[in-house]
């Protein structure tokens, strides 16, 4: 008869054939038996967080930064409730988690126990799709199954409740064979001719664009490597949305920058008035179209995404691709080498005029602030950041607001998987514990969250996690003692009635990161900012630094509410007084 | 127009609302049923009516007949989201009108009256393969199968007859012929 094997060690047997090195996790009840089997196993180590949603997001700051699924572990109840804020965030983000979570023992299932919530109920929204385990026979196959769903097709979030009693339950583990890469229930659904019919639209535009998004990066490096070569051969402009920063260099001439709400001038301009868009991984958020109704009013409109729930969601297109982008962009390039292998240089003629169109729109240069002598402006904080770090391989966090928006703007990526942001649920308190996530997964790179000061204290807690493993992780908070977003929105939406969003008492920055036993350092003027950021690029332990910035400052461009791409406010530089009026303001 | 201020858009304008109906085939496990209707509610789709029983035991396949109303756009992401469900297996949609399907509901009917009430009853369900499932001196327990508006209309025409309690099913779907929908 062949060994038989606890719930608990069944887990982590999965746990070994998934390859999996790190979990995230904190105990309780209705795990105890996990945690018990824990120092049986040593392919991986576990992370103590401090709160189950750190546990989320820092599995999901792993996940990103490597491509590999994040895992943790979290008991019944609360435990299970705190995890839903970053299930959801990797559910809107499309990121591959498998949350393991302690239930109550079958016999009390219902019966309101201690700790016991519908944790399967609560999650269903929340994930791709999740099993209560009430039978020790099935945990095997369904964990490995959690693992195959979580990471194949649309990546995303999956959750295995699993009772205590079915923990203590014995059977047999069978051997695990991994299948070469699935892709979900979904098919590669494209065909040659669409591909053709591709080609035929790109050779016939021109004023074309490509609009990327999270679907290159979650595809693989090698889709970012296939999309720089596509965009070359073509020669047509790119713009990314806010996910898919990283996957084509930020520097590069063809690239227009992010587009969207807070987006450039070249790039939404572009976005309203080409006759070609080609959207490779990117939904067509609202953050990205502004007013449907006028959203690229004259284009042909491509759209290439695994999932085929994406397609004509929001926007109605005319040639619809389902497939995995580095498999399409591949069969593209293939096929334009075969049919037109003077593809670069025949187009050339054909979008010179687009491209002068684009450049009169970049000389807006709508990234551009007033900067000060006296007081920091946060956009200058996060050039200089950039400035300082661009030369080292650095991983970039955020949370969520202005800061965001800004460090979207002014910091340049060159490589995917090195920017992590909330985007879809916009989870304010995500950027510190997703830093801890990759900090754990590149112990030797340099990993900055940049934050605002109301943000980083929603989840502030997770210092002490970065403090027990030795990550050093640099927590740049941009403090300008508002919630900057929600000020912003009161002075352009609700006449400078700034309800609520001021906090009145801050903890000193730098006396809390004394308290939590890492560095803290604060820059309150421009001259001193380059030192101070070289004194915590240099700090190698985990450094908390209060960047006082201007209080007043706004982010544009901003497309405001209910306008098209083509109305952006300018801010501060701009003569036009573009206000925003009736309808736009009922809207979020 | 249904006013939305959720959206950071204006709501575009509506497209024309078209009755569908959606089979689904589903392995039949716990929170099953709450997936499918979860997607629905979640996503602001209509249903009309539901109706859901196991058919194949062996391989533990329920079907889940749903109603719905909705644009064409809502139509084909609710069978497009559908079909994202890990267990569910394949999608059918099928228009109101379509003649190549047959619908059907059943409804039973309590009549309570005098015998005159009670035949009169009787014989206005007669059309709708009427069937006496339970009688006493005072009533009629009546099951009928019918088209969703005729068993509307026929619980409206039944009152003058003593019609107290109405329970009907959710629609039920198939297709003519010999093909079975794959």
């Amino acid at each position: 008869m062949s060994k038989l094997y606890s719930g608990a060690e069944i887990v982590f047997k999965c746990l070994e054939d998934q390859d999996v090195k790190f979990i995230f996790g904190y105990p309780g009840g209705a795990v105890l038996p996990i945690y018990d089997e824990l120092k049986n196993f040593n392919f991986l180590k576990h992370i103590l967080v401090r709160h189950e949603q750190g546990a989320g997001h820092a599995a999901e700051g792993y996940a990103r930064s490597t491509g590999k699924p994040g895992v943790l572990l979290v008991t019944s109840g609360p435990g299970a409730t705190n995890a839903v804020t970053a299930l959801t965030d990797a559910y809107m983000d499309s990121i591959p988690l498998v949350c393991i979570s302690g239930q109550v023992p079958t016999h009390l299932i219902g019966t309101d126990a201690f700790q016991e919530c519908d944790t399967t109920g609560i999650t269903r929204p929340c994930t791709k799709h999740n099993w209560l385990v009430k039978d020790i026979k099935d945990l095997q196959k369904t964990i490995h199954k959690a693992f195959e769903v979580a990471t194949t097709g649309r990546p995303g979030p999956v959750l295995v409740d699993i009772p205590k009693d079915v923990q203590f339950q014995r059977t047999g583990y069978s051997k695990f064979k991994k299948q070469k890469k699935l892709n979900g229930k979904v098919k590669n659904q494209f065909s040659q001719k669409d591909i053709n019919e591709l080609i035929n639209l790109m050779s016939k535009s021109s004023k074309p664009i490509f609009y990327t998004g999270g679907g290159v990066i979650n595809s693989g490096p090698k889709a970012s490597q296939l999309l720089r070569e596509l965009v070359n051969t073509t020669g047509f402009p790119i713009t990314t949305t806010l996910q898919g920063l990283g996957s084509f260099p930020g520097d590069d001439s063809q690239f227009l920058g992010m587009l969207g709400m807070h987006g450039s001038y070249e790039a939404n301009n572009a976005m309203h008035d080409c006759d070609l868009m080609i959207n490779i991984g990117a939904r067509f958020d609202d953050r990205i179209t502004g007013k449907i109704d006028e959203f690229s009013p004259n284009s042909k409109k491509v759209h290439i995404d695994i999932d085929p729930s994406s397609i004509n969601k929001n926007v109605k297109v005319d040639l619809p691709i389902v497939g995995d982008v580095a498999e399409v962009i591949t069969s593209t390039i293939k096929t334009i080498k075969k049919v037109k292998p003077n593809f670069s240089k025949s187009n050339k003629q054909k979008i010179s005029n687009w491209w002068e169109k684009i450049q009169k729109w970049r000389s807006v240069n709508s990234f551009d602030f007033v900067n000060s002598n006296e007081t920091i402006k946060p956009q200058y904080a996060i050039q200089r950041l950039y400035e300082l770090t661009k030369n080292k391989d650095t991983y970039i966090t955020t949370e969520v607001g202005q800061h965001q928006m800004w460090a979207a703007q002014h910091y340049k990526f060159n490589k995917p998987n090195r920017w992590m942001t909330s985007g879809g649920l916009g989870t304010m308190g995500y950027g510190l514990p997703a830093a801890v996530g990759v900090q754990v997964a590149h112990p030797n790179k340099l990993v900055i969250d940049i934050a605002g000061e109301a943000s980083v204290l929603m989840t502030m807690q997770e210092m002490s996690t970065a403090v027990q493993y030795s990550l050093p992780i640099k927590i740049f908070i941009l403090n300008n003692e508002y919630m900057g977003m929600v000020r912003q929105w009161q002075e352009l939406l609700h006449d400078k009635n700034y309800s609520e969003s001021y906090t009145a008492a801050l903890p000193d920055f730098v006396k809390l990161a004394e308290a939590y036993g890492c560095l803290g350092i604060r820059a309150t003027s421009p001259d001193e900012l380059d030192d101070k950021i070289i004194e915590m690029i240099n700090t190698d332990r985990p450094v908390i630094f209060d960047c006082r910035v201007d209080k007043q400052e706004n982010c544009f461009p901003m497309i405001p509410s209910g306008k098209p791409h083509n109305q952006m406010l300018l801010g501060p530089k701009d003569q036009k007084d573009n206000k925003i009026t009736g309808k736009g303001k009922t809207l979020v | 127009m249904i006013k939305s201020k959720s959206a950071y858009s204006i709501p575009g304008k509506l497209g024309k609302l078209d009755t569908h109906i959606i089979v689904v085939w589903v392995d039949n496990e716990a929170g099953v049923l709450a997936r499918v209707v979860g997607l629905f509610s979640g996503r602001g789709y209509n249903i009309e009516s539901l109706a859901v029983a196991e058919i194949d035991p062996k391989l533990n396949i329920s079907r889940i007949t749903i109603v719905t109303t909705g644009t064409p756009q809502v139509i084909e992401q609710i069978k497009l989201q559908l079909k994202k469900l890990v267990p569910v297996h394949k999608v059918a949609d099928f228009k109101r009108e379509d003649k190549k399907v047959i619908f059907k509901e059943m409804a039973l009917f309590k009549i309570v009256g005098n015998k005159n009430k009670k035949d009169k009853a009787l014989k206005a369900c007669k059309k709708f393969n009427a069937i006496i499932l339970d009688k006493t001196n005072k009533s009629y327990v009546i099951q009928i199968t019918a088209l969703r508006r005729e068993i509307d209309l026929m619980s409206k025409n039944l009152k003058k007859f003593g019609l107290i309690s109405v329970s009907r099913t959710g629609a039920v779907a198939m297709t003519r012929g010999s093909e079975v929908f794959k």
